[in-house]
């Protein structure tokens, strides 16, 4: 593609998709819709309490091994 | 987290420094008050850039919103230093070009599109409307570039910077993208 070429298309583009006017403006005030947006925001996870869950389950999983040491191959088998 | 009503100017410090500092480092008060302050400061320029991208207002506005609501989210890796604006933009770019991912090319183009004021009258509304649907069909990364370098003349090194690439990578997505839009026009017979 040569530079006349180039030229003759970037027009031809700009014919078909005008630039948009200089410093538009929205139609309306969006901080109600940012509002609305922060308020609909999904709850925080509470990595503490998946944390204290996975410390119980990782200890009785160990009590248990510890109590019955032919269930270990079994867990092996599983992970 | 504190509604409000103004412009929250009353709670913020004075001076663009304390009120980058105050979003990245403050209390949640601080921060929900600079943020507000940040919004009402950007909104406008913020959509002014993501509408030349998507070139619907309504998009722009939805976009402009999602823009904010991930600069809230992404307070962490803000540098006061850098500033804000340029974060800004690199942010609005990224949902632009996730929302031209998502829609399709159909749903983006206006019904009717408007002839500019210096229109050729030798290109008809039908050849017009062709060349946008074929703008259309190139991939989002080309196309954004495009957008901003040649319809909307803006300077390669601020186009870069939004996309977080180097000038060289938009010189090279925008000859790819005039290279396919040209080889789609020759094969619809509109370019010889």
């Amino acid at each position: 593609m040569n530079a006349y070429d180039e030229d003759r298309l970037k027009k031809l583009l700009q014919q078909a998709l005008p630039p948009v006017e200089a410093d538009p403006e929205p139609g309306r005030d969006l901080w109600p819709a940012m509002l609305r947006r922060l308020d609909a925001r999904p709850a925080a996870p509470r990595p503490s309490s998946w944390a204290w869950f996975d410390a119980a389950l990782l200890a009785s999983l160990a009590a248990f091994a510890a109590l019955v040491p032919a269930s270990i191959p079994v867990f092996l088998y599983y992970l | 987290m504190a509604r409000r009503n103004g412009k929250g100017e009353e709670r913020m410090p004075n001076g663009s420094s304390d009120l980058l500092n105050a979003f990245r480092h403050g209390s949640p008060e601080a921060f929900e008050a600079a943020f507000e302050t940040l919004f009402h400061q950007h909104q406008r320029a913020v959509y002014g850039w993501i509408l030349r991208i998507v070139r619907n207002p309504a998009t722009a506005e939805d976009l402009t919103v999602e823009t904010f609501w991930r600069i809230y989210r992404a307070r962490d890796s803000f540098q006061p230093s850098r500033g804000f604006e340029g974060w800004a933009r690199r942010i609005a770019t990224r949902a632009a070009l996730d929302w031209l991912r998502s829609a399709r090319p159909e749903t983006e183009l206006p019904a009717e599109i408007p002839a500019p004021a210096t229109a050729d009258s030798a290109v008809s509304a039908e050849i017009r409307r062709k060349i946008a649907l074929a703008f259309q069909r190139l991939a989002p990364k080309l196309r954004i570039a495009a957008t901003l370098a040649v319809i909307e003349e803006l300077p390669q090194k601020d186009v870069a910077e939004a996309l977080g690439i180097s000038v060289a990578a938009v010189k090279l997505r925008v000859f790819r993208a005039l290279r396919l839009l040209r080889r789609d026009l020759q094969q619809q017979g509109i370019t010889s």
